[in-house]
Protein backbone atom coordinates (compact mmCIF):
# COMPACT_ATOMS: atom_id res chain seq x y z
CA UNK A 1 0.00 0.00 0.00
CA UNK A 2 3.11 2.19 1.37
CA UNK A 3 4.69 1.27 -1.71
CA UNK A 4 1.85 2.28 -4.50
CA UNK A 5 1.33 5.71 -2.93
CA UNK A 6 5.34 6.67 -3.33
CA UNK A 7 5.36 5.18 -6.98
CA UNK A 8 2.00 7.69 -7.52
CA UNK A 9 3.91 10.44 -6.04
CA UNK A 10 6.84 9.66 -7.91
CA UNK A 11 5.04 9.46 -10.82
CA UNK A 12 3.14 12.44 -10.50
CA UNK A 13 6.57 14.21 -9.41
CA UNK A 14 8.31 12.72 -12.75
CA UNK A 15 5.43 13.91 -15.14
CA UNK A 16 4.50 17.61 -13.55
CA UNK A 17 9.19 17.76 -14.08
CA UNK A 18 8.01 16.57 -17.97
CA UNK A 19 6.09 19.86 -17.99
CA UNK A 20 8.04 22.38 -16.37
CA UNK A 21 10.81 21.08 -19.16
CA UNK A 22 9.04 21.97 -21.60
CA UNK A 23 9.56 25.70 -21.27
CA UNK A 24 13.37 25.38 -21.10
CA UNK A 25 13.92 23.12 -24.11
CA UNK A 26 11.55 25.66 -25.98
CA UNK A 27 13.53 28.46 -25.38
CA UNK A 28 16.31 26.43 -25.95
CA UNK A 29 14.61 25.97 -29.40
CA UNK A 30 14.51 29.24 -30.37
CA UNK A 31 17.60 30.09 -29.70
CA UNK A 32 18.99 27.32 -31.51
CA UNK A 33 17.12 28.14 -34.55
CA UNK A 34 17.48 32.29 -34.16
CA UNK A 35 21.39 31.54 -33.78
CA UNK A 36 21.67 28.80 -36.81
CA UNK A 37 19.95 31.11 -39.46
CA UNK A 38 21.85 34.24 -38.03
CA UNK A 39 25.31 32.13 -38.79
CA UNK A 40 24.29 31.74 -41.98
CA UNK A 41 23.20 35.49 -42.28
CA UNK A 42 26.93 36.47 -41.03
CA UNK A 43 28.46 34.34 -43.64
CA UNK A 44 27.26 36.72 -46.35
CA UNK A 45 27.05 40.20 -44.02
CA UNK A 46 29.99 41.29 -41.80
CA UNK A 47 28.82 41.86 -38.76
CA UNK A 48 30.44 45.40 -38.44
CA UNK A 49 28.28 46.62 -41.66
CA UNK A 50 25.38 44.96 -39.58
CA UNK A 51 25.59 47.07 -36.62
CA UNK A 52 27.32 50.04 -37.72
CA UNK A 53 25.44 50.62 -41.30
CA UNK A 54 23.29 53.18 -41.35
CA UNK A 55 20.74 52.08 -44.43
CA UNK A 56 18.75 49.03 -44.21
CA UNK A 57 17.56 48.07 -47.99
CA UNK A 58 17.38 44.26 -47.96
CA UNK A 59 14.69 44.19 -49.52
CA UNK A 60 15.84 46.54 -52.54
CA UNK A 61 18.38 46.04 -55.67
CA UNK A 62 21.03 47.54 -54.01
CA UNK A 63 20.96 46.02 -51.01
CA UNK A 64 22.41 47.17 -47.47
CA UNK A 65 22.41 45.85 -43.97
CA UNK A 66 22.92 48.96 -41.88
CA UNK A 67 20.74 47.61 -38.88
CA UNK A 68 21.02 51.00 -36.81
CA UNK A 69 17.67 53.05 -38.57
CA UNK A 70 15.51 49.59 -36.97
CA UNK A 71 17.17 50.35 -33.84
CA UNK A 72 16.56 54.44 -34.22
CA UNK A 73 13.02 53.22 -34.49
CA UNK A 74 12.82 51.23 -32.19
CA UNK A 75 14.56 53.24 -29.63
CA UNK A 76 12.46 56.11 -30.68
CA UNK A 77 9.55 54.54 -30.05
CA UNK A 78 10.20 52.70 -26.79
CA UNK A 79 11.20 56.39 -25.74
CA UNK A 80 8.30 57.67 -26.05
CA UNK A 81 6.24 55.45 -24.85
CA UNK A 82 8.64 55.50 -21.86
CA UNK A 83 7.97 59.00 -21.76
CA UNK A 84 3.98 58.29 -21.23
CA UNK A 85 4.24 55.19 -19.35
CA UNK A 86 6.59 56.66 -16.30
CA UNK A 87 5.19 59.68 -14.79
CA UNK A 88 1.30 58.15 -15.16
CA UNK A 89 2.44 54.73 -14.00
CA UNK A 90 4.54 56.22 -10.77
CA UNK A 91 1.56 58.54 -10.12
CA UNK A 92 -0.94 55.89 -10.38
CA UNK A 93 1.33 53.02 -8.23
CA UNK A 94 1.99 56.27 -5.46
CA UNK A 95 -2.20 56.95 -5.28
CA UNK A 96 -2.70 53.31 -5.11
CA UNK A 97 -0.13 52.50 -2.23
CA UNK A 98 -0.46 55.88 -0.53
CA UNK A 99 -3.56 57.25 -0.91
CA UNK A 100 -6.65 55.21 -2.21
CA UNK A 101 -8.49 53.66 0.16
CA UNK A 102 -9.50 50.05 0.26
CA UNK A 103 -12.18 50.77 -2.30
CA UNK A 104 -10.98 53.33 -4.56
CA UNK A 105 -8.52 50.66 -4.77
CA UNK A 106 -10.70 47.67 -5.57
CA UNK A 107 -12.30 49.62 -8.29
CA UNK A 108 -8.78 50.81 -9.66
CA UNK A 109 -6.70 47.49 -10.24
CA UNK A 110 -9.42 45.95 -12.12
CA UNK A 111 -9.14 49.06 -14.68
CA UNK A 112 -5.67 48.90 -14.52
CA UNK A 113 -5.59 44.96 -15.05
CA UNK A 114 -8.15 45.27 -17.98
CA UNK A 115 -6.00 47.87 -19.92
CA UNK A 116 -3.05 45.50 -19.78
CA UNK A 117 -6.07 43.23 -21.49
CA UNK A 118 -6.82 44.62 -24.35
CA UNK A 119 -5.43 43.01 -27.51
CA UNK A 120 -2.74 44.90 -28.94
CA UNK A 121 -4.43 45.09 -32.56
CA UNK A 122 -6.66 46.95 -30.82
CA UNK A 123 -4.39 48.90 -29.77
CA UNK A 124 -2.77 49.50 -32.93
CA UNK A 125 -5.88 50.23 -34.42
CA UNK A 126 -6.69 53.13 -32.08
CA UNK A 127 -2.79 54.77 -32.63
CA UNK A 128 -3.78 54.45 -36.46
CA UNK A 129 -7.36 55.73 -36.69
CA UNK A 130 -7.93 57.86 -33.37
CA UNK A 131 -4.31 59.53 -31.86
CA UNK A 132 -2.99 60.08 -35.44
CA UNK A 133 -5.99 62.42 -36.88
CA UNK A 134 -5.44 63.92 -33.47
CA UNK A 135 -1.92 64.73 -33.83
CA UNK A 136 -2.38 65.54 -37.38
CA UNK A 137 -5.26 68.55 -35.87
CA UNK A 138 -2.63 69.26 -33.96
CA UNK A 139 0.92 69.24 -36.35
CA UNK A 140 -0.49 69.26 -39.40
CA UNK A 141 2.78 67.63 -41.27
CA UNK A 142 2.50 64.75 -39.14
CA UNK A 143 2.76 61.61 -41.70
CA UNK A 144 -0.04 59.25 -42.13
CA UNK A 145 2.23 56.69 -40.65
CA UNK A 146 4.36 58.32 -37.55
CA UNK A 147 6.45 56.91 -34.15
CA UNK A 148 4.53 59.43 -32.14
CA UNK A 149 1.01 58.25 -31.98
CA UNK A 150 2.49 54.47 -31.66
CA UNK A 151 4.53 55.87 -28.69
CA UNK A 152 1.86 57.47 -26.70
CA UNK A 153 -0.50 54.21 -27.55
CA UNK A 154 2.07 51.87 -26.24
CA UNK A 155 2.82 54.04 -23.28
CA UNK A 156 -0.93 53.48 -22.47
CA UNK A 157 -0.17 49.49 -22.69
CA UNK A 158 2.66 49.57 -20.71
CA UNK A 159 1.52 51.81 -18.17
CA UNK A 160 -0.07 48.99 -15.89
CA UNK A 161 3.48 47.11 -15.90
CA UNK A 162 5.14 50.35 -14.57
CA UNK A 163 1.99 50.73 -11.98
CA UNK A 164 1.72 47.19 -10.71
CA UNK A 165 5.35 46.52 -10.43
CA UNK A 166 6.24 49.60 -8.93
CA UNK A 167 3.26 49.22 -6.24
CA UNK A 168 4.67 45.84 -5.36
CA UNK A 169 7.74 47.86 -4.56
CA UNK A 170 6.30 50.52 -2.69
CA UNK A 171 3.91 48.08 -0.62
CA UNK A 172 6.74 46.47 0.10
CA UNK A 173 8.69 49.48 1.73
CA UNK A 174 7.91 48.31 5.61
CA UNK A 175 5.23 50.30 7.79
CA UNK A 176 7.94 51.41 10.37
CA UNK A 177 9.87 53.46 7.88
CA UNK A 178 6.30 55.15 7.30
CA UNK A 179 5.53 55.46 10.62
CA UNK A 180 9.16 56.85 11.70
CA UNK A 181 9.19 59.97 8.91
CA UNK A 182 5.07 60.25 10.05
CA UNK A 183 6.34 60.64 14.06
CA UNK A 184 8.71 63.90 12.88
CA UNK A 185 6.37 65.52 11.46
CA UNK A 186 5.83 64.43 8.00
CA UNK A 187 2.99 65.50 5.84
CA UNK A 188 1.67 62.77 3.35
CA UNK A 189 3.21 64.08 0.89
CA UNK A 190 6.38 64.28 2.27
CA UNK A 191 6.23 60.47 3.40
CA UNK A 192 5.31 59.22 -0.23
CA UNK A 193 7.44 61.28 -2.50
CA UNK A 194 10.30 61.42 0.11
CA UNK A 195 10.92 58.55 2.07
CA UNK A 196 8.51 55.42 0.50
CA UNK A 197 9.59 55.96 -3.09
CA UNK A 198 13.35 56.19 -2.37
CA UNK A 199 13.28 53.32 -0.39
CA UNK A 200 11.52 51.81 -3.10
CA UNK A 201 13.93 53.14 -6.09
CA UNK A 202 15.33 49.74 -6.73
CA UNK A 203 12.13 48.18 -7.56
CA UNK A 204 10.61 50.89 -9.29
CA UNK A 205 13.92 51.05 -11.26
CA UNK A 206 12.95 47.31 -12.50
CA UNK A 207 10.05 48.19 -12.99
CA UNK A 208 10.73 50.69 -15.97
CA UNK A 209 12.90 48.54 -17.22
CA UNK A 210 10.50 45.83 -17.28
CA UNK A 211 8.36 47.86 -19.63
CA UNK A 212 11.41 49.43 -21.83
CA UNK A 213 11.60 45.55 -22.82
CA UNK A 214 8.15 45.64 -23.53
CA UNK A 215 8.06 48.14 -25.47
CA UNK A 216 10.93 47.21 -27.48
CA UNK A 217 9.83 43.55 -28.17
CA UNK A 218 6.30 45.28 -28.89
CA UNK A 219 5.33 44.38 -32.41
CA UNK A 220 1.56 44.96 -33.11
CA UNK A 221 0.87 48.73 -32.65
CA UNK A 222 3.73 49.55 -34.45
CA UNK A 223 3.66 47.59 -37.31
CA UNK A 224 0.05 48.86 -37.78
CA UNK A 225 0.58 52.73 -36.60
CA UNK A 226 4.07 53.84 -37.37
CA UNK A 227 5.39 52.85 -40.81
CA UNK A 228 7.60 50.57 -43.03
CA UNK A 229 10.66 53.11 -43.55
CA UNK A 230 13.69 52.30 -41.67
CA UNK A 231 15.22 56.19 -41.35
CA UNK A 232 17.71 57.57 -38.75
CA UNK A 233 15.35 60.79 -37.52
CA UNK A 234 14.56 61.90 -33.87
CA UNK A 235 11.53 63.43 -35.73
CA UNK A 236 8.39 61.59 -34.03
CA UNK A 237 5.86 62.89 -36.33
CA UNK A 238 7.57 61.11 -39.21
CA UNK A 239 7.38 57.61 -40.79
CA UNK A 240 9.77 55.33 -39.32
CA UNK A 241 10.18 51.31 -38.97
CA UNK A 242 10.96 49.10 -35.84
CA UNK A 243 12.57 46.00 -35.56
CA UNK A 244 9.65 43.94 -34.54
CA UNK A 245 7.73 45.53 -37.47
CA UNK A 246 10.80 45.21 -40.18
CA UNK A 247 10.47 41.02 -39.06
CA UNK A 248 6.42 41.62 -39.56
CA UNK A 249 6.79 43.29 -43.19
CA UNK A 250 9.11 40.25 -44.14
CA UNK A 251 7.02 37.40 -42.88
CA UNK A 252 4.22 38.33 -44.59
CA UNK A 253 5.41 39.44 -47.84
CA UNK A 254 6.42 36.91 -50.44
CA UNK A 255 10.49 37.24 -49.92
CA UNK A 256 11.92 34.09 -50.88
CA UNK A 257 12.95 31.49 -47.94
CA UNK A 258 16.44 30.67 -47.52
CA UNK A 259 17.22 34.12 -49.41
CA UNK A 260 19.33 36.25 -47.43
CA UNK A 261 16.37 39.31 -47.47
CA UNK A 262 14.89 36.46 -45.65
CA UNK A 263 17.91 35.29 -43.02
CA UNK A 264 17.93 39.09 -41.96
CA UNK A 265 14.82 38.79 -39.61
CA UNK A 266 16.76 35.95 -38.34
CA UNK A 267 19.59 38.45 -37.73
CA UNK A 268 16.95 41.21 -36.23
CA UNK A 269 15.31 38.99 -34.30
CA UNK A 270 18.70 37.82 -32.69
CA UNK A 271 19.51 41.53 -32.14
CA UNK A 272 16.04 41.97 -30.46
CA UNK A 273 15.95 39.15 -28.45
CA UNK A 274 19.64 40.14 -27.07
CA UNK A 275 18.39 43.52 -25.86
CA UNK A 276 15.41 42.42 -24.09
CA UNK A 277 17.36 39.75 -22.55
CA UNK A 278 19.76 42.17 -21.14
CA UNK A 279 17.05 44.62 -20.15
CA UNK A 280 15.59 41.04 -17.85
CA UNK A 281 18.71 40.69 -16.64
CA UNK A 282 19.06 44.04 -15.60
CA UNK A 283 15.65 44.11 -13.92
CA UNK A 284 16.19 40.62 -12.25
CA UNK A 285 19.38 42.37 -10.32
CA UNK A 286 17.19 45.26 -9.11
CA UNK A 287 14.01 43.09 -8.10
CA UNK A 288 16.71 41.49 -6.39
CA UNK A 289 18.61 44.14 -4.28
CA UNK A 290 15.26 45.90 -3.57
CA UNK A 291 14.67 42.32 -2.22
CA UNK A 292 17.63 42.02 -0.33
CA UNK A 293 17.37 45.55 1.61
CA UNK A 294 13.84 45.06 3.61
CA UNK A 295 13.83 41.33 4.24
CA UNK B 1 -2.13 78.03 27.98
CA UNK B 2 0.18 77.73 30.69
CA UNK B 3 2.74 76.46 29.04
CA UNK B 4 4.52 76.14 32.45
CA UNK B 5 2.11 73.98 34.72
CA UNK B 6 2.70 70.80 36.40
CA UNK B 7 1.16 68.27 33.76
CA UNK B 8 2.03 68.83 30.06
CA UNK B 9 -0.38 65.92 28.78
CA UNK B 10 -3.85 64.65 30.39
CA UNK B 11 -6.14 62.02 29.01
CA UNK B 12 -9.83 62.79 30.17
CA UNK B 13 -12.13 59.61 29.52
CA UNK B 14 -10.13 58.32 26.55
CA UNK B 15 -11.68 55.34 24.81
CA UNK B 16 -9.62 53.90 21.73
CA UNK B 17 -10.93 51.24 19.39
CA UNK B 18 -10.02 49.07 16.81
CA UNK B 19 -13.35 48.88 14.06
CA UNK B 20 -15.78 47.82 17.31
CA UNK B 21 -13.13 46.85 19.38
CA UNK B 22 -12.44 48.89 22.61
CA UNK B 23 -8.85 48.37 22.76
CA UNK B 24 -7.99 50.75 25.75
CA UNK B 25 -10.91 51.80 28.04
CA UNK B 26 -12.10 54.98 29.66
CA UNK B 27 -8.04 56.28 30.57
CA UNK B 28 -7.89 59.55 32.85
CA UNK B 29 -3.94 60.31 33.73
CA UNK B 30 -2.15 63.44 34.04
CA UNK B 31 1.37 63.18 32.66
CA UNK B 32 4.05 64.99 34.45
CA UNK B 33 6.26 67.85 32.86
CA UNK B 34 10.13 67.29 32.94
CA UNK B 35 9.17 63.28 34.05
CA UNK B 36 9.93 59.74 32.74
CA UNK B 37 6.31 57.95 32.90
CA UNK B 38 6.40 54.29 32.43
CA UNK B 39 3.08 52.33 30.95
CA UNK B 40 3.84 48.51 32.19
CA UNK B 41 1.57 45.69 31.91
CA UNK B 42 0.68 42.54 30.53
CA UNK B 43 1.00 41.53 26.67
CA UNK B 44 -2.44 42.86 24.77
CA UNK B 45 -3.29 45.17 27.25
CA UNK B 46 -3.10 48.31 25.25
CA UNK B 47 -0.35 49.80 26.55
CA UNK B 48 0.72 50.93 22.99
CA UNK B 49 -2.26 51.85 21.65
CA UNK B 50 -2.56 54.06 24.45
CA UNK B 51 0.83 55.70 23.83
CA UNK B 52 0.03 55.57 20.17
CA UNK B 53 -2.49 58.30 20.91
CA UNK B 54 -0.65 60.81 22.38
CA UNK B 55 1.25 61.76 18.88
CA UNK B 56 -2.08 60.69 17.08
CA UNK B 57 -0.29 57.83 15.15
CA UNK B 58 -3.43 55.72 15.91
CA UNK B 59 -4.94 56.71 13.05
CA UNK B 60 -2.51 55.62 10.49
CA UNK B 61 -4.38 52.52 11.10
CA UNK B 62 -7.63 52.89 8.94
CA UNK B 63 -9.97 51.78 11.74
CA UNK B 64 -8.95 53.33 14.10
CA UNK B 65 -11.01 55.59 16.14
CA UNK B 66 -10.61 57.99 18.84
CA UNK B 67 -12.99 59.08 21.90
CA UNK B 68 -12.23 61.55 24.89
CA UNK B 69 -9.71 64.12 25.14
CA UNK B 70 -5.98 64.42 25.10
CA UNK B 71 -4.92 67.96 26.49
CA UNK B 72 -1.62 68.52 25.55
CA UNK B 73 -0.65 71.88 27.36
CA UNK B 74 -4.45 72.41 28.12
CA UNK B 75 -5.37 72.19 23.88
CA UNK B 76 -7.29 69.12 23.00
CA UNK B 77 -5.29 67.28 20.18
CA UNK B 78 -8.01 65.67 19.06
CA UNK B 79 -10.04 68.54 18.38
CA UNK B 80 -11.44 69.08 14.45
CA UNK B 81 -9.03 72.02 14.23
CA UNK B 82 -5.85 70.51 15.25
CA UNK B 83 -3.18 69.07 12.39
CA UNK B 84 -1.95 65.88 13.84
CA UNK B 85 1.46 66.64 11.64
CA UNK B 86 1.66 69.80 13.93
CA UNK B 87 0.67 67.06 16.92
CA UNK B 88 3.40 64.91 15.88
CA UNK B 89 5.93 67.04 15.14
CA UNK B 90 6.03 68.72 19.35
CA UNK B 91 5.50 64.83 20.31
CA UNK B 92 8.11 62.73 19.29
CA UNK B 93 8.43 59.16 18.45
CA UNK B 94 11.09 56.19 18.89
CA UNK B 95 10.10 52.62 17.90
CA UNK B 96 9.93 49.45 19.54
CA UNK B 97 12.68 48.32 16.52
CA UNK B 98 15.41 50.70 15.16
CA UNK B 99 13.83 51.92 11.80
CA UNK B 100 16.16 54.43 10.68
CA UNK B 101 15.57 55.92 7.15
CA UNK B 102 17.52 54.16 4.16
CA UNK B 103 19.42 57.64 3.98
CA UNK B 104 22.72 58.44 5.21
CA UNK B 105 23.10 59.07 8.93
CA UNK B 106 23.58 62.60 8.16
CA UNK B 107 20.27 62.79 6.28
CA UNK B 108 18.59 60.81 8.88
CA UNK B 109 18.85 63.94 10.46
CA UNK B 110 18.80 66.25 8.60
CA UNK B 111 15.38 65.54 6.88
CA UNK B 112 13.52 65.60 9.66
CA UNK B 113 14.77 69.27 10.49
CA UNK B 114 13.96 70.09 6.50
CA UNK B 115 10.59 69.05 6.59
CA UNK B 116 9.72 70.83 9.25
CA UNK B 117 10.94 74.03 7.52
CA UNK B 118 14.60 74.59 8.24
CA UNK B 119 15.78 76.67 5.64
CA UNK B 120 19.28 77.96 6.87
CA UNK B 121 22.82 77.34 5.79
CA UNK B 122 24.75 73.96 5.07
CA UNK B 123 26.55 75.09 8.18
CA UNK B 124 23.98 75.80 10.61
CA UNK B 125 22.26 72.37 9.68
CA UNK B 126 25.81 70.93 10.34
CA UNK B 127 25.66 72.15 13.60
CA UNK B 128 22.04 71.06 14.17
CA UNK B 129 22.86 67.28 13.07
CA UNK B 130 25.91 67.61 15.21
CA UNK B 131 24.12 69.03 18.75
CA UNK B 132 21.46 66.13 17.84
CA UNK B 133 23.99 63.51 17.66
CA UNK B 134 25.67 64.78 20.40
CA UNK B 135 22.84 64.84 22.74
CA UNK B 136 22.16 61.25 21.69
CA UNK B 137 25.14 59.81 23.18
CA UNK B 138 26.43 58.70 19.56
CA UNK B 139 28.43 61.57 17.54
CA UNK B 140 31.95 59.94 18.70
CA UNK B 141 30.64 56.69 17.39
CA UNK B 142 29.52 58.03 13.84
CA UNK B 143 31.38 61.76 13.14
CA UNK B 144 33.89 60.46 10.78
CA UNK B 145 31.22 58.21 8.92
CA UNK B 146 28.13 60.68 8.47
CA UNK B 147 27.80 59.79 4.87
CA UNK B 148 27.34 56.22 5.48
CA UNK B 149 23.87 54.71 5.30
CA UNK B 150 22.32 54.83 8.85
CA UNK B 151 21.23 50.96 8.02
CA UNK B 152 25.17 50.25 8.10
CA UNK B 153 25.13 50.75 12.21
CA UNK B 154 24.64 48.51 15.06
CA UNK B 155 20.97 47.70 16.52
CA UNK B 156 21.99 50.19 19.36
CA UNK B 157 23.24 52.30 17.43
CA UNK B 158 20.92 52.49 15.09
CA UNK B 159 18.11 52.89 18.21
CA UNK B 160 20.12 56.39 19.25
CA UNK B 161 20.12 57.67 15.66
CA UNK B 162 16.43 57.22 15.99
CA UNK B 163 16.52 59.06 19.16
CA UNK B 164 18.64 61.99 17.93
CA UNK B 165 16.48 62.08 14.17
CA UNK B 166 13.39 62.80 17.11
CA UNK B 167 15.38 64.88 19.54
CA UNK B 168 16.55 66.93 16.46
CA UNK B 169 13.10 68.72 15.98
CA UNK B 170 13.03 69.67 19.31
CA UNK B 171 9.63 68.11 19.92
CA UNK B 172 8.50 68.90 24.20
CA UNK B 173 7.44 65.10 24.37
CA UNK B 174 9.53 61.60 23.25
CA UNK B 175 6.84 58.73 23.40
CA UNK B 176 9.15 55.80 23.20
CA UNK B 177 7.54 52.37 22.39
CA UNK B 178 9.80 49.47 24.20
CA UNK B 179 12.75 51.28 22.70
CA UNK B 180 15.32 48.73 24.37
CA UNK B 181 13.73 45.38 23.53
CA UNK B 182 15.21 44.51 20.74
CA UNK B 183 18.63 45.39 22.06
CA UNK B 184 21.40 43.95 24.24
CA UNK B 185 21.87 44.57 27.91
CA UNK B 186 24.79 46.98 27.50
CA UNK B 187 22.78 48.95 24.59
CA UNK B 188 19.45 48.86 26.66
CA UNK B 189 21.72 50.57 29.76
CA UNK B 190 23.22 53.45 26.96
CA UNK B 191 19.73 54.17 26.05
CA UNK B 192 18.52 54.49 29.76
CA UNK B 193 21.21 56.37 30.42
CA UNK B 194 20.47 58.81 27.85
CA UNK B 195 16.78 58.91 29.32
CA UNK B 196 18.00 60.67 32.63
CA UNK B 197 19.78 62.93 30.54
CA UNK B 198 16.81 64.05 28.40
CA UNK B 199 14.60 64.30 31.02
CA UNK B 200 16.11 67.53 32.14
CA UNK B 201 14.56 69.01 28.12
CA UNK B 202 11.86 66.79 27.53
CA UNK B 203 9.09 64.64 29.25
CA UNK B 204 8.92 61.31 28.34
CA UNK B 205 6.37 58.50 28.04
CA UNK B 206 7.90 55.08 28.12
CA UNK B 207 6.38 51.67 27.31
CA UNK B 208 8.30 48.73 28.47
CA UNK B 209 7.59 45.23 29.09
CA UNK B 210 10.63 45.24 31.47
CA UNK B 211 9.74 45.81 34.96
CA UNK B 212 12.96 46.12 36.45
CA UNK B 213 13.24 48.93 33.48
CA UNK B 214 10.22 50.78 34.41
CA UNK B 215 11.57 50.45 38.22
CA UNK B 216 15.15 51.89 37.12
CA UNK B 217 13.93 54.71 34.82
CA UNK B 218 10.57 56.14 35.34
CA UNK B 219 9.54 58.47 37.83
CA UNK B 220 6.10 58.01 37.57
CA UNK B 221 4.36 54.48 36.08
CA UNK B 222 0.62 53.64 35.12
CA UNK B 223 -0.08 49.99 35.46
CA UNK B 224 -2.47 48.74 32.54
CA UNK B 225 -4.17 45.46 32.60
CA UNK B 226 -7.67 44.17 31.27
CA UNK B 227 -11.03 45.58 32.63
CA UNK B 228 -12.16 42.30 32.50
CA UNK B 229 -11.87 38.77 30.62
CA UNK B 230 -15.44 39.42 28.65
CA UNK B 231 -14.72 42.70 26.53
CA UNK B 232 -10.95 42.63 26.51
CA UNK B 233 -10.75 46.11 27.00
CA UNK B 234 -7.47 47.25 28.54
CA UNK B 235 -7.55 50.40 31.13
CA UNK B 236 -4.87 51.82 33.55
CA UNK B 237 -6.12 50.08 36.79
CA UNK B 238 -3.32 52.19 38.75
CA UNK B 239 -1.08 54.97 38.36
CA UNK B 240 1.88 56.65 40.66
CA UNK B 241 4.63 57.02 41.61
CA UNK B 242 6.99 54.55 40.29
CA UNK B 243 8.37 53.78 43.86
CA UNK B 244 4.85 53.51 45.23
CA UNK B 245 3.90 50.73 42.40
CA UNK B 246 6.72 49.22 42.81
CA UNK B 247 6.47 49.12 46.92
CA UNK B 248 3.01 49.54 47.99
CA UNK B 249 0.66 49.53 45.32
CA UNK B 250 -3.19 50.27 46.50
CA UNK B 251 -4.13 47.39 43.49
CA UNK B 252 -4.02 44.07 44.71
CA UNK B 253 -4.20 43.15 40.73
CA UNK B 254 0.03 45.66 40.93
CA UNK B 255 0.94 43.79 43.51
CA UNK B 256 0.88 40.29 41.70
CA UNK B 257 2.42 41.60 38.50
CA UNK B 258 4.61 43.86 39.59
CA UNK B 259 5.95 40.67 42.05
CA UNK B 260 6.03 37.95 39.29
CA UNK B 261 2.96 36.57 40.41
CA UNK B 262 0.83 37.47 37.28
CA UNK B 263 0.80 38.11 33.76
Amino acid sequence: MTNRRILEQKTVLVIIFLFALVSVFTTFGIIGVLLQETILFFEQVSIVEFLTGTRWTPLFASKKFGVLPLVNGTVLVAAGAMVVALPLGLLAAIYMSEYASTRARSVLKPFLEILAGIPTVVYGYFALLFVTPILKSIFPQTQAFNALSASIVMGFMILPTVASVSEDALSAVPRSLREAAYALGATKAEVATQVVVPAALSGIAAAFILAISRAIGETMIVAIAAGQQPKMTLNPLESIETMTAYIVQVSLGDTPHQSIAYQTIFAVGMLLFLMTLVMNIISYFFTKRFREVYE
Amino acid sequence: MNENSEYILETRNLNLYYGNFLAVADVNIKIRRHQITAIIGPSGCGKSTLLRAFNRMNELVPTARTEGEILFNNENIYDPSIDPVEVRRRIGMVFQKPNPFPKSIYENIAWGLRINGFRGSKSELDDLVEKALRDAALWDEVKDKLDQSGLSLSGGQQQRLCIARTIAVRPEVILMDEPASALDPIATLRIEELMQELKKNYTIIIVTHNMQQAARVSDYTAMMMLRNHEDRSGTVIEFDRTEVIFTNPRDKRTQDYVTGRFG
